[in-house]
């Protein structure tokens, strides 16, 4: 109350102060760190490999099951790759699974459960039936079925990924916005007048948002993961696209003597999933100014 | 409001029916979309056109798919679930046989992740920003990311280098016979029959493939449990009862937990379904030889009649986790009650 006067600077410091809560947060720096360098050698990965025709179906026998040296500094696998550059060119396969699965999941997802929550009745019932359904389908075989109709490839598992997704979104978002629905503040607004969108994107979206923002963000990673894990199980992208999961099974053949085989790709997945995470974690902190 | 919530319970068993009922009816159409003759399948490729054209009548792969549906579902509901196309033996038995290992792995997973993440959830939103909240912070962010695997692969690799006499792999050191009955889950079984040295050789073979399949669940309940608590911290009946000086302990223990609960709990039954993705992975790592293994090698062998069983079970599985979990929820939180009295 005691700063009155020009608003300008106030509004100019909110964000500042943002950006400032956000650079102060080491983890947070850290991983956007993290994910720029994941997704600038996703996308630079001709240049920047080492042996960018490694990606493909290269053989070379004499050098394999090399351990890391300075020819290959993460070592060779079973037919004398570079690890290193298959493993940069394995996060192009996992970056394209993040965008195209959220792009889609994250939308419908939320707004299903938003109106799940708040409608109750018909709609509940059609769309919490409906996501119960889909929830029932363990993701690892509902990818199965897709891959066996169609083929194993990248596109397909961006479906099979999909469809299971938006589930996961309209589930928890469903639950909080029918606690909140039970509130008497809504009843209040409801009595004022205030109409059915303005309830939704005005009262309950709001008190969503921490939750989903905090999914969503998880979600990045989530994503790698259960992409790394289906070709893991060897139900992910064809050889010889250089994919990270698929990379880890075939190194375990090997262990515990071939170990590079298994530790670089395995944790290439695992610094993209943090990476993402601890970005998520700073930009919830810069967003919301006390959680 | 007792009858209301028995009302509601009827309800859910009714929606769960409903569920089983489509999810068969999605996997079963699936499983006859998939290119590949089940009948040649089962009989390899040597066999000539008429074996598998007698093969195909004998399992009526001829019928109208609605009577295939309603033959296939009628002998679902009694356990009964056909015969898998690559061993020829009935499918329900060959599950039963594998389902106690893995169950006992569930189990002893989801044990661990309450006993872990809770109180870890409770502490590290306590002690906000403390450095027991960034360790706690640094340590769930570490389950949630890495994959579950890794993190088995990892463990196997320290217990190879560093606790050679460790097991890795399997249920059981194969020299101890293994109690008969009555579950089939080993921690019981040998209790029941007085057997501790059985009961030490499971119990140590479980602990790495549990902890690598609570992994996951661990990171997330704890990062929810907080984030409910610390959100929970600001409302206006907390701040009432700090004001009248009800201890902390009393505050957090009493009426936070319980209200911070709703969110980790949805989790825990969403997480459900990832255990049992994650189980695929797991068993495969540490050889353990259950039911997730069984549908793993089903699917990669294309055997249709074993993978719709292990489709329906684990979605048997899940849904029923999660309708306890209904339950719970609908007993700490009275304005669902409310809601559901309506």
């Amino acid at each position: 109350m005691a700063e009155t006067g020009n608003l300008e600077p106030r509004a100019l410091s909110t964000r500042y102060m943002a950006w400032y809560r956000f650079t102060r947060n080491p983890a947070a720096v850290i991983g956007g760190i993290m994910v720029v360098t994941v997704v600038l050698a996703a996308i630079l990965a001709p240049v920047i490999a080492p042996y960018p025709d490694h990606a493909g179906a290269v053989v070379d026998f004499r050098s394999r099951h090399g351990p890391p040296d300075l020819t290959h500094l993460l070592g060779t696998d079973k037919v004398g790759r570079d690890i290193l550059s298959r493993m940069v060119f394995g996060f192009r396969v996992s970056l394209l699974l993040v965008v195209g699965v959220l792009g889609v999941a994250v939308p419908v997802g939320a707004t299903l459960g938003l109106l799940a929550g708040y409608f109750s009745g018909l709609t509940e019932r059609i769309i919490t039936g409906f996501t119960n359904v889909m929830l029932a389908i363990p993701p690892l075989v509902m990818a199965l079925a897709i891959g066996n109709v169609l083929e194993p490839n990248l596109v397909n598992a961006m479906l099979a990924i999909t469809l299971l997704w938006w589930t996961w979104h309209t589930r928890l978002v469903y639950r909080v916005s029918k606690s909140i629905a039970a509130e008497d503040y809504i009843e209040a607004a409801r009595m004022a007048g205030a109409s059915h969108w303005h309830i939704l994107t005005r009262e309950i979206l709001p008190n969503c948002i921490s939750v989903i923002s905090v999914k969503t963000t998880l979600d990045a990673a989530f994503v790698i993961l259960f992409g790394a894990t289906l070709s893991f199980l060897g139900l992910g992208v064809k050889p010889p696209t250089p994919d990270l999961g698929s990379m880890v099974a075939d190194g375990r053949q090997f262990l515990p003597e071939k170990w590079w085989e298994v530790l670089a790709p395995g944790f290439a997945i695992f610094y993209a999933t943090l990476g993402f995470n601890l970005l998520g974690d700073g930009l919830r902190d810069m967003f919301d100014v006390e959680a | 409001m007792h009858t209301s919530s028995l009302d509601a319970m009827v309800r859910r068993l009714i929606g769960f029916a409903g569920v089983m009922l489509v999810l068969s009816l999605m996997i079963f159409v699936l499983a006859r979309v998939v290119p590949g003759d089940p009948a040649r399948i089962a009989l390899g490729p040597s066999a000539t056109q008429e074996q598998v054209d007698a093969m195909r009548l004998e399992m009526g792969l001829d019928d109208p798919i609605l009577v295939q549906y309603v033959n296939y579902i009628s002998g679902a509901v009694r356990g009964d679930f056909g015969r898998s196309l690559i061993s020829g033996k009935s499918v329900s038995s060959e599950i039963l046989e594998l389902l106690p290992a893995t169950l006992e792995l569930v189990l002893v997973t989801v044990l661990l992740m309450v006993v872990i993440s809770v109180p870890l959830g409770v502490v590290t939103a306590r002690y906000r920003n403390s450095w027991i909240d960034n360790t706690g912070r640094f340590f769930s962010i570490i389950g949630v990311t890495m994959p579950s695997f890794l993190f088995a692969i990892l463990l196997q690799l320290v217990a190879a280098n560093f606790f050679p006499s460790w097991p890795i792999l399997g249920r059981i050191n194969y020299t101890l016979s293994v109690p008969d009955g009555p579950t089939g889950l080993l921690l019981v079984d040998s209790i029941a029959h007085g057997r501790l040295d059985v009961f030490g050789s499971a119990l140590q073979h479980l602990l790495f493939p549990a902890l690598a399949l609570a992994m996951a669940g661990i990171g997330q309940v704890t990062r929810i449990t907080r984030s409910a608590m610390i959100e929970h911290q600001r409302r206006d009946h907390v701040l009432t009862l700090k004001s009248f000086g009800v201890p902390d302990r009393v505050i957090i223990f009493r009426y936070l937990l319980k209200l911070s609960s709703i969110a980790p709990l949805t989790i825990m039954g969403l997480e459900f379904a990832s255990l049992i993705g994650n189980a695929f992975v797991v068993e495969l790592v540490f050889s353990w030889g259950g039911f997730a293994s069984y549908g793993l090698e089903s699917i990669l062998q294309k055997d249709l009649n074993a993978v719709m069983a292990v489709v329906l079970v684990s979605g048997f599985f899940f849904i029923v986790a999660n309708l306890i979990i209904d339950v719970i929820l609908l007993l700490i939180d009275p304005r669902l009650r409310l809601k559901e009295a309506n």
